[in-house]
This record gives structure tokens, C-alpha cells and sequence, in this order.
């Protein structure tokens, strides 16, 4: 019989495994991209750092009974009597019986905590810039200190201590006492810095989004989330990324971000009126010379018969000033069925473009398959030709 | 904690074993530990100390510590069956805390002492799994960290499907062994060619199965076991891994099986026990505190402590005061409930300590009832009488809580196939699970696998050749 007390400040196998786990996390997160990059949660996280989602494939799976089928004993404060309810379940088939605290229902997935950042880098792994260029603006030097050597002289404000008291030691030892104490000038170790010279570049975004009367509440979600990832993306190549925001029905007019992603719909579609508008910022404020220049747009295609002759033109013409153009064609949800009526944009912009080579046009009908989406305008270039 | 508030300590255990003993307890020498809350959430989430590494803990520790350090659950104690024991405690507990729990963790070695389901166990349980981490370590440095934690995935995955009367089989290898070893021949002169036999036998690769009759021995409800000895893809490392989380196993299987006696049996006592204890007014208001928080009904669901710890009270109370009914027809004599609780604590599980002990007038006290599903929606009390109540909760808690599920031919359709049957009581597998997890079965036998259950009352076969999965 005996109480102890050791040192168990270098017992680490919790914390060991504890990165096993984060790296299966990972992984599941890697393997479920599709769902993840879509996620509400993510999506209108409003800046937060980390969000939970959930991740399938991570649960211990067993043999185990069906809970919800199953019948429990459970204790009650005296009064009970058969026929009272004392849990609901909140959607029939899954999810956990109301009350049923500490006893695990059918919940289907894990929810890991997830960081924006390390997501994006996952996310942003194999995608990358198309037809970066170098602009003229890029010649806008800044100059930057990087603390990068040790040399043995130097400002004694930039005193090394940590790597002196080390050398003190090494030369004390050769001298076969180790230990710290008498300093040398030998012993000084001083940090210098380099000036590095840094080119800024910049990029301009220019989304467009169609309000008419047929884009609703998914359509413009989607749209939402593709920018979401793709302004979170052109960030990590570009220091400054501009973002021009105009949504258009039979006009386009230029709008903040957050009437952009909330304004009504109604109308029908010029699509015309917005290309015509984007090059006229550009002509206007983001010379091509100086600025990368990345029009997208997203519409459900419906675009007025009369309308597509010209909107070719002006889509040539921006294409011409621009590093990618992407067009997006968002479906009704749920439909994977290819809706693709000979009138969409799309198939018209695949058959008439003059400059295919920057241009990319992809067709969304589903939530999971903006990463697809992102991957093919950040990915391999060209027109996906309609099946 | 500062030396004095130890040496306080190390007096509070001597008198607390003293008090103990004095009450008939018979527990192993136990060794306590003050240990921080990192450590202490560590040994919870692995049960023993230096087991083999999975994510699969790493995920119940980050689990648990999370909850600490948010204030949402504590553990104030954990304790290891082995000889000697150990106790280990939170360092930021009051010295009340800490004497409680020392009495509850004397409660819970006595229990593993003398309960019958714990005399076969390991105690050097805590040496084992380190040679067994040791091992895997090697396993991965040599096979590589994926895939060795990969394979443990699939073995974790039916890792409670074990006998847990596994002893008793392995006495009878013994045993055969022996007689086989009588049969052989006495030295004599062409002793050699029995060599060149033992030559022969250790020329056969480690990899292949050395069993060439998996028909044998069928029914076989030890999962893990079958596929170990017969599984017709396993090199040894592999056969290895599963011994071990066998082995494990077999460790954990008799705690599985004793949940709500071992608690209520360390509840009963660390509040006698204390009541022996010189306390303050402060300390025992302190401790009255303590004591209904571990012991309290919580609403909704069953705390195996309170239940345990009402079923051993009522065990006392009714052979001290027997009822003239039972006096007559029993022959109780009175005042042997002491005696009466020792006897149950030495001799039951789970399963037949509720079947024998719950009583009528306890569900009516406690106010048990079954609940279940209706129209997929509501979660309705559907039956209060106490026989229906109690047997529902013994069959909850047979086999620990799994299905039980069996092997029943490893050469199905001639073809080395396994084929698995639930031996189906009422209650239907979870389905999404089940296929998920005949693939990790899959994953061990390395060739097409079937599962036989009940949905809607229907025979269905599960099927899973390693691509894709098929019913009927």
C-alpha cells in the first residue's frame, strides 16, 4: 500500500494518438472534399476560424444493434406510466431520440472540428493558376527585412543569446569543462538580416451573377460558394485581390458584395448588359496591363433568344483582355439529369467562341459538384464539351 | 499537492484498508498514484496503461479531455486489475475526493479478487500489454504505420466478439496436449525418424494456416479466434495482432460482464466506509455531496451505479429481515445479509444478479420501464410490469450488449467463403453498420463472407466479396 507521486511530464501517448486520430480526420476531410467545400457551415462561417462539419467515414463501425428498433429500460422520477412520451425523434430514421442523453442513437457521423485555413490549403493542393502573366505593375517593388544568418560580428542589439550561450558550452567543453560561464568574444553570435525585394502583383475578380426570375435560393447558393473558394484561393497567389461584384437580369449594374449574394430575383436575362459592363471597369479602372483579370459568371443559362449573338461577341472580347474566363451553368438541384436545352448558354458558348483556349464553362446540378467545378477551372484548362 | 497533504494521505489509506478489512473486504495490496488530469484521461481512454497505439483511443482521450477541460465530466478515478492494483488519482481533488475514491477503488479490487468471473483473468495484465505495444511498435516500423493500424481497424471491429469462457478451451489444449505428449513413444532406437517428422513440420512457411479444417469445432462464437487460427489470407504478423487484442479482450471481458455489480458493490462500500471515517461537519457535508452525485437516478437513463448499489442495500436488508413467507419457505434465518452480499458479489454477473435480485418493489421504487420507438417518432414507455422490465434488461445486457453472432462454416460453397449467422433474439442488427462492418470481417478472412440475420422478420443474408455487397 503506498501513494505516489511521479513525474509524468513526459508521458505523451494520449497526445500521440491523440495526431493519429487528427491525421484520420484528415484524411476523411481529404476523401470528402466534395461535400465538405459546399458546407453551409463553411460557406457562411462569417469569418470564423474553425467550423464543424460533418465528416462520414470515420465512425468505428460494429456490429451493433439498431437502436431505434430496439427496445431500453430506463428510470423515471416515480410517475411514469405506459404511454408517456419521453423523447421525440427529431427526423424520423436517424438522428438522436430527444432526451435519450448518453445513450448514442444512430448518429452517422463525426463532426470534426475543421480549420478554414488548412482546409483551403487541402482544398488548394492540386489546383493552380491558369495563364498567370506578368504585369507591368508587378515592377512595384517593396522591400522587405528577413532575419536570416548568424555571423560573428555584429550589432550587439542583435545578440544571438540562445546560440551563444551554446557556443560558450561547445568551447568550454572542448576545453573539458562543459559548462556556461567566462564569454569569449569568440562566443558571439549575432543576427543579421538581407533586404529582400518582393514584387507585388495584383488581381481583379469580376463575378457576375445573373438575379432574373429563375435563379433561386440554391442556384445563388452555389454561386456563393464557388466564389467563397475561388476569392479564398486567388488570395494565396495574388497580395492584393480585387473583387467587382455586378448582377444583372435584363440590366447589370455594379453592387456590394452583400447585396450580391441576397438581392431578390426577378426579370429575365440580358446577359449582354453584364459583359458589357465588366469590360467597361476594366477599361476603366483595371488596365490589363497592370491586373489579372478573372471575369466569372454564374447563370442558370436562360438567356434571351436574341440576346446570345451579341453576348458571344462581348464574351469574345472579354476573353481577349482577360487571364480565364469561367462560366458557370447552375442547374435546378438535385436534377443530374443533363437539362441541357439547345437555347443554354453553355452549349452555345462551347460551339461559337472564337478563344476557347481561356475559356471554361461547367454545368452544376449539384451541391457536391462545385469541387469538381473548382477543380476544372483552377485545374486543366478548356470547354467542357456537352455530352 | 504539497508533501504534508500526502503524508495525510498515505495516513488516510492505511486506516481506510484497516476499516475495510474490518468489514470482510479482501482486497489486493493497492498502490495509488497522484497523477494530473493528462494522465489520468490517458489511462481512462486505453483502461490499462501502455497499451498498443490506434487513433481509436487518441480519439476517446481527446474526447474525454476535452469534456475535463470544458468542466462538462470528470473522472475521479481509475483503477487497474492487477496484483497489486492501482489506483489512480486526480491531483486536483479535495482530500475528501481522494478518500472516497480510495474506498470505492478497495470496493472494485476486492470485487476483482473474489468475483468468479475475474479468477481467470491476467493480473500482470499491465506487462502483457506493453510487450504487446512493443510488438506492434515493430509491426509497424516493419509493415509500415497504415498498415498495420488498418488491419487493427478490421480486428477492432469485432473485438468483442469473443468467448468469454475462452479459458476453459484453452485448459483443454493443455490438456490434449498433454495427452497427446503420453501417446508419443518412449525413447527408443528410431527415435530419428520422429525428428525428420518435426524437420518437415518446421519447413512449412509461418504464413499458411497450419489448420487445414475450418469446419471443425462449429458453431464457433469466438470471432477473433476463428479468424485467427483459420483465416486463409493472414501471414503471422497479422495472426499475431489479433491474438493480442484477443488477449486484451479476454482481460476486459469479465469488467464488461460486471458493470452494475462492481459499481454498486465499490458505491456500497466507499459510503460505509466513510460513515467509519472521523470526518468534520464541513467534510461530511462535503462527502454527502459527493455521495449522491455518484449514486443518483438520472432521469431518461439507467446509472449502473445507483442500480447496483439499491440491488446489493436490498440483498442486505432482505436476508437480515426476512419475511415470514420467506423465513418458512426459504429457511432464511435473518441477519445474514452481510454474508448474503458477499455470496452474490463471489458468484454473479451482470446478467444473473438482475435476473435473481431485481425485485418487484424495486422497479416499482426506481421506477423502471421499457421504452421504445412508435410510429418512428415518439420514444413512448411501453411496459411497466416488472417481470417484462427485467427481463428486457437482462437481455439488453447478454453478451455484454452485442449481438451474438457465431461462425458457421469456413468453407461455405466449397470455396473457403465464411458464412456468419446472428443468432437473432428479437432485436435486428443495425444494417448500415453491419455492412460496413462485415467488410472489416472481410478484411480478415480475405475472401467472400456472408452474414445471416432477421429484418421484418425475414431470413436476409448479408454478402460481401470485397467489391461490392449483396442481399437476399
Amino acid at each position: 500500500m503506498s501513494i505516489q507521486r511521479n513525474d509524468w511530464s513526459l508521458q505523451r501517448k494520449g497526445i500521440i494518438d491523440q495526431e493519429r486520430h487528427k491525421d484520420r480526420v484528415k484524411e476523411a476531410i481529404r476523401k470528402n472534399l466534395g461535400s465538405i467545400v459546399s458546407n453551409e457551415a463553411i460557406i457562411l462561417s462569417d469569418g470564423k476560424r474553425t467550423v464543424k462539419v460533418p465528416i462520414k467515414a470515420l465512425d468505428e463501425y460494429k456490429f451493433r444493434f439498431n437502436y431505434q428498433k430496439s427496445k431500453h429500460v430506463g428510470q423515471g422520477d416515480g410517475k411514469t406510466r405506459v404511454g408517456d412520451v419521453i423523447g421525440r425523434e427529431s427526423r424520423p430514421g436517424g438522428g438522436q431520440g430527444a432526451g435519450q442523453a448518453g445513450q448514442e442513437a444512430g448518429a452517422d457521423y463525426y463532426e470534426a472540428e475543421v480549420n478554414i485555413d488548412e482546409l483551403a490549403a487541402l482544398i488548394f493542393e492540386d489546383l493552380q493558376l491558369p495563364y498567370l502573366e506578368e504585369k507591368a505593375k508587378k515592377a512595384v517593388q517593396s522591400r522587405k527585412t528577413q532575419f536570416n544568418e548568424i555571423r560573428r560580428t555584429g550589432v550587439i542589439a542583435n545578440l544571438d543569446k540562445r546560440r551563444m550561450i551554446l557556443e560558450n558550452i561547445r568551447r568550454n567543453a572542448r576545453e573539458g569543462n562543459a559548462r556556461f560561464g567566462d564569454i569569449k568574444k569568440e562566443d558571439l553570435r549575432f543576427k543579421t538580416w538581407e533586404e529582400v525585394m518582393r514584387y507585388e502583383s495584383n488581381a481583379v475578380v469580376i463575378a457576375m451573377i445573373d438575379v432574373s426570375g429563375s435563379m433561386g435560393e440554391f442556384k445563388k447558393y452555389i454561386a456563393r460558394s464557388f466564389y467563397f473558394w475561388m476569392v479564398r484561393f486567388l488570395r494565396t497567389k495574388y497580395d492584393n485581390v480585387d473583387i467587382v461584384f455586378i448582377s444583372h437580369h435584363t440590366e447589370a449594374k455594379e453592387v456590394s458584395e452583400e447585396q450580391f449574394f441576397t438581392q431578390g430575383e426577378s426579370g429575365g436575362t440580358v446577359v449582354s448588359s453584364a459583359y458589357q459592363l465588366a469590360l467597361d471597369i476594366i477599361k476603366q479602372r483595371y488596365r490589363p496591363s497592370d491586373w489579372n483579370i478573372y471575369p466569372f459568371h454564374f447563370s442558370d443559362g436562360d438567356n434571351y433568344y436574341s440576346d446570345n449573338e451579341e453576348a458571344v461577341k462581348l464574351a469574345d472580347e472579354l476573353i481577349a483582355t482577360c487571364n480565364l474566363f469561367g462560366y458557370g451553368e447552375i442547374g435546378e438541384e438535385g436534377s443530374s439529369s443533363y437539362r441541357r436545352s439547345s437555347g443554354a448558354l453553355l452549349s452555345i458558348f462551347s460551339d461559337r467562341l472564337q478563344h476557347k483556349d481561356r475559356f471554361v464553362g461547367v454545368r452544376i446540378d449539384d451541391k457536391e459538384d462545385v469541387y469538381p467545378a473548382l477543380k476544372q477551372f483552377f485545374g486543366k484548362r478548356g470547354v467542357e464539351t456537352p455530352a | 499537492m504539497e508533501d504534508k497533504e500526502i503524508q495525510e494521505l498515505e495516513k488516510a489509506v492505511e486506516q481506510i484498508w484497516e476499516v475495510a478489512r474490518g468489514f470482510g473486504l479482501d482486497p489486493y495490496p493497492t498502490n495509488f498514484e497522484i497523477v494530473p488530469a493528462t494522465v489520468m484521461y490517458e489511462v481512462g481512454s486505453y483502461a490499462l496503461p501502455g497499451r498498443y497505439s490506434h487513433w481509436t483511443f487518441g480519439k476517446t482521450y481527446h474526447r474525454m479531455k476535452t469534456m475535463y477541460d470544458f468542466g462538462l465530466s470528470k473522472i475521479y478515478e481509475v483503477v487497474i486489475n492487477t496484483n497489486p492494483a492501482y489506483g489512480f488519482l486526480l491531483e486536483t481533488n479535495s482530500p475528501i475526493q481522494n478518500k472516497m475514491v480510495i474506498a470505492h477503488v478497495l470496493g472494485h479490487v476486492d470485487f476483482f479478487k473474489n468475483n468468479s468471473y475475474f479468477s481467470k483473468t491476467n493480473r500482470r495484465m499491465v506487462e502483457s500489454v506493453s510487450t504487446h505495444a512493443q510488438r506492434m511498435m515493430e509491426y509497424e516500423f516493419k509493415h509500415g504505420r497504415k498498415t498495420v493500424e488498418r488491419f487493427l481497424d478490421a480486428v477492432l471491429a469485432i473485438e468483442e466478439h469473443i468467448d468469454p469462457y475462452f479459458f476453459i478451451k484453452r485448459e483443454i489444449s493443455v490438456a490434449e496436449e498433454k495427452r497427446r505428449a503420453e501417446l508419443r513413444p518412449k525413447d527408443g532406437r528410431y527415435d530419428d525418424l520422429w525428428l525428420l517428422d518435426k524437420v518437415q513440420q518446421q519447413t512449412k512457411t509461418p504464413d499458411e494456416s497450419d489448420d487445414t479444417k475450418p469446419r471443425e469445432h462449429l458453431p464457433e462464437k469466438d470471432l477473433l479466434f476463428y479468424l485467427m487460427k483459420h483465416s486463409p489470407s493472414l501471414s503471422a504478423w497479422q495472426r499475431d495482432a489479433i491474438a493480442m487484442v484477443h488477449e486484451e479482450m479476454e482481460y476486459f471481458v469479465p469488467q464488461m460482464q460486471t458493470k452494475i455489480m462492481n459499481e454498486g458493490w465499490a458505491s456500497i462500500w466507499h459510503a460505509r466506509i466513510m460513515r467509519e471515517l472521523d470526518l468534520s461537519d464541513n467534510e461530511h457535508i462535503e462527502f454527502a455531496n459527493l455521495h449522491s452525485g455518484v449514486v443518483s437516478p438520472q432521469k431518461g437513463q439507467l446509472n449502473p451505479y445507483y442500480l447496483g448499489y439499491k440491488i446489493f442495500e436490498d440483498i442486505e436488508r432482505r436476508w437480515n429481515e426476512p419475511s415470514k413467507e420467506e423465513r418458512e419457505k426459504f429457511g432464511r434465518r435473518g441477519n445474514e445479509g452481510r454474508e448474503k452480499m458477499f455470496e452474490v458479489r463471489e458468484l454473479e454477473n451482470d446478467v444473473s444478479f438482475l435476473r435473481n435480485y431485481l425485485t418487484e418493489e424495486l422497479c416499482e421504487e426506481l421506477d423502471l420501464f421499457v421504452f421504445e420507438l412508435v410510429e418512428e417518432e415518439e420514444w413512448t414507455i411501453t411496459e411497466k410490469r416488472w417481470q417484462k422490465v427485467r427481463d428486457q434488461l437482462v437481455s439488453n445486457m447478454t453478451n455484454f450488449g452485442f449481438p451474438y453472432l457465431q461462425v458457421e462454416d469456413g468453407d461455405y460453397n466449397g470455396n473457403r467463403e465464411l458464412y456468419l449467422k446472428h443468432r437473432y433474439e428479437g432485436t435486428e442488427l443495425d444494417m448500415k453498420y453491419a455492412r460496413r462492418a462485415l467488410e472489416h470481417v472481410h478484411t480478415l478472412w480475405g475472401r467472400p463472407v456472408h452474414l445471416e440475420t432477421i429484418i421484418d422478420d425475414e431470413s436476409t443474408v448479408l454478402h460481401f466479396n470485397g467489391d461490392e455487397h449483396g442481399e437476399d
